[in-house]
């Protein structure tokens, strides 16, 4: 679920902060800077593990701040593929079924992952998974709140990063748009855990842990 | 401020390409930076850009280079466990340290340690420890399994078969009934789980042997 990345950037520690000791304060630096923030391709920053090496820091003219050049490792949530995970069901809509983590929200089971036959029930806003058994069929609510293993099949990243002054004139005409979207910027799909199994409660085993 | 235009350097870096960032990742333009230099070759065919080049400052850039940025994404897995730890003394020391850093930009660090430590702590790694882990990995060295299958056995302690055939691939061909049920014997026996379901399953058996 979690991997450690080695990443290195330059910190600026301004002059009020020099009585400080140096790794404490790009400690704090880089963990205001990346924890519960989503880096492009890497994944959700959680926080510092370790600091590996801290190369000389500049002064430069007209700030009098230090710059130091840091390499350090961060514990990033990234989960692999294939990987097992446990959530709570956190709402249902057409787009399927979004299961949260606690600190991790966005991930979404598309309703052709779910098990079929499955059907959306709009009263109750919940899908509903129809067993079907030799006693007859049994009604599977994905209800709200309920704990749910699921596999990770696919994830999104999305860059949500400003766009820049060179790109002015396309921004105009798709300020609207971009104003109204607002995208995530680390989307999870997922599947439900499901293998061939023979009884019943084997399946709610799996399906409601 | 300087951490946003820090932020929006490194997603910058990841997304765009060379483009040209101030040091502190704003676009400013000459009359705002204090020292101008040219772009080394790699940026210069897109546009001179006025900023502190890196560190070195000797007129190539060295912070745009998305290999100096990121070094090695998957450096290593973490167990649930090892973070549980990291979290944890984090919290420690900073409880210790006392409340006399400003919060002002902690409270994203905070939010996410909770919430973390929060979902960690419902997991089995709660009852786990370093020797454990250590001999865990000691005892599935025999079992052919790759390193993110075990990852996922220790992470989640599986009691059944049914688990075991989710977490390992193609777990028909490659484990037979009995190696299934050794494999969950070893799981079960090392790696703790919740004390009091431990009491009561024991307390159940000998319930069951006393009953014949």
């Amino acid at each position: 679920m979690f991997v450690l990345v080695e990443m290195t950037d330059t910190v600026r520690i301004p002059p009020w902060q020099f009585e400080r000791k140096l790794n404490e304060s790009i400690a704090e630096e880089l963990n205001k800077k990346l924890a519960n923030k989503v880096v492009y391709n890497v994944g959700l920053c959680i926080c510092l593990y370790d600091i590996t090496k801290l190369e000389d820091s500049y002064i430069f003219p007209g700030d009098g701040a230090s710059h130091t050049k840091v390499h350090f490792r961060y514990v990033v949530f990234h989960p692999f593929l294939d990987e097992i995970l446990v959530g709570e069901i956190k709402s249902c809509s057409q787009d399927g079924v979004h299961v949260s983590i606690g600190f991790f929200d966005d991930i979404v089971i598309p309703p052709e992952s779910l098990q079929q036959p499955a059907k959306f029930d709009e009263a109750e806003q919940v899908w509903v998974w129809e067993y079907e058994t030799e006693e007859g069929a049994h009604d599977l609510y994905m209800d709200i709140g309920e704990e749910i293993r699921f596999r990770v099949v696919d994830e999104t990243f999305v860059d949500t990063s400003p766009t820049g002054p060179s790109s002015a004139e396309a921004s105009t005409s798709n300020a609207t748009e971009e104003v109204q979207k607002k995208e995530a910027p680390y989307t999870l799909v997922v599947t439900m855990c499901i293998i061939p199994i023979v009884s019943q409660s084997q399946w709610l085993i799996l399906f409601l842990k | 401020g300087a951490g946003w235009g820090g932020i929006v350097r490194l997603l910058l870096v990841r997304a765009a390409g060379p483009r040209c960032v101030c040091v502190w990742g704003l676009f400013i333009g000459p009359a705002l930076c204090v020292e101008k230099r040219l772009c080394g070759p790699e940026l210069s065919a897109l546009l001179p850009c006025w900023h502190r080049c890196g560190v070195q400052g000797d007129g190539v850039c060295h912070v745009l280079r998305p290999s100096v940025l990121r070094k090695d994404a998957n450096a290593a897995l973490l167990s649930n466990f090892e973070v549980f730890q990291l979290l944890t003394d984090l919290k420690q020391q900073r409880k210790e340290s006392g409340k006399s850093k400003q919060s002002s930009g902690q409270q994203n660090l905070n939010t996410i340690m909770y919430e973390t430590l929060k979902y960690i702590s419902k997991t089995p790694c709660r009852y786990q420890s370093p020797e454990t882990v250590r001999e865990f990995l000691i005892a599935m060295k025999g079992h052919k399994l790759t390193k993110a299958e075990k990852l996922q056995l220790l992470n989640h302690r599986p009691v059944t078969a049914v688990e075991i055939q989710l977490m390992v691939e193609e777990s028909e061909e490659r484990l037979t009934e009995e190696q299934i049920e050794s494999l969950l014997q070893t799981v079960a026996s090392i790696l703790p789980g919740d004390p009091e379901e431990q009491q009561r399953d024991s307390a159940m058996e000998t319930e069951g042997r006393g009953s014949q």
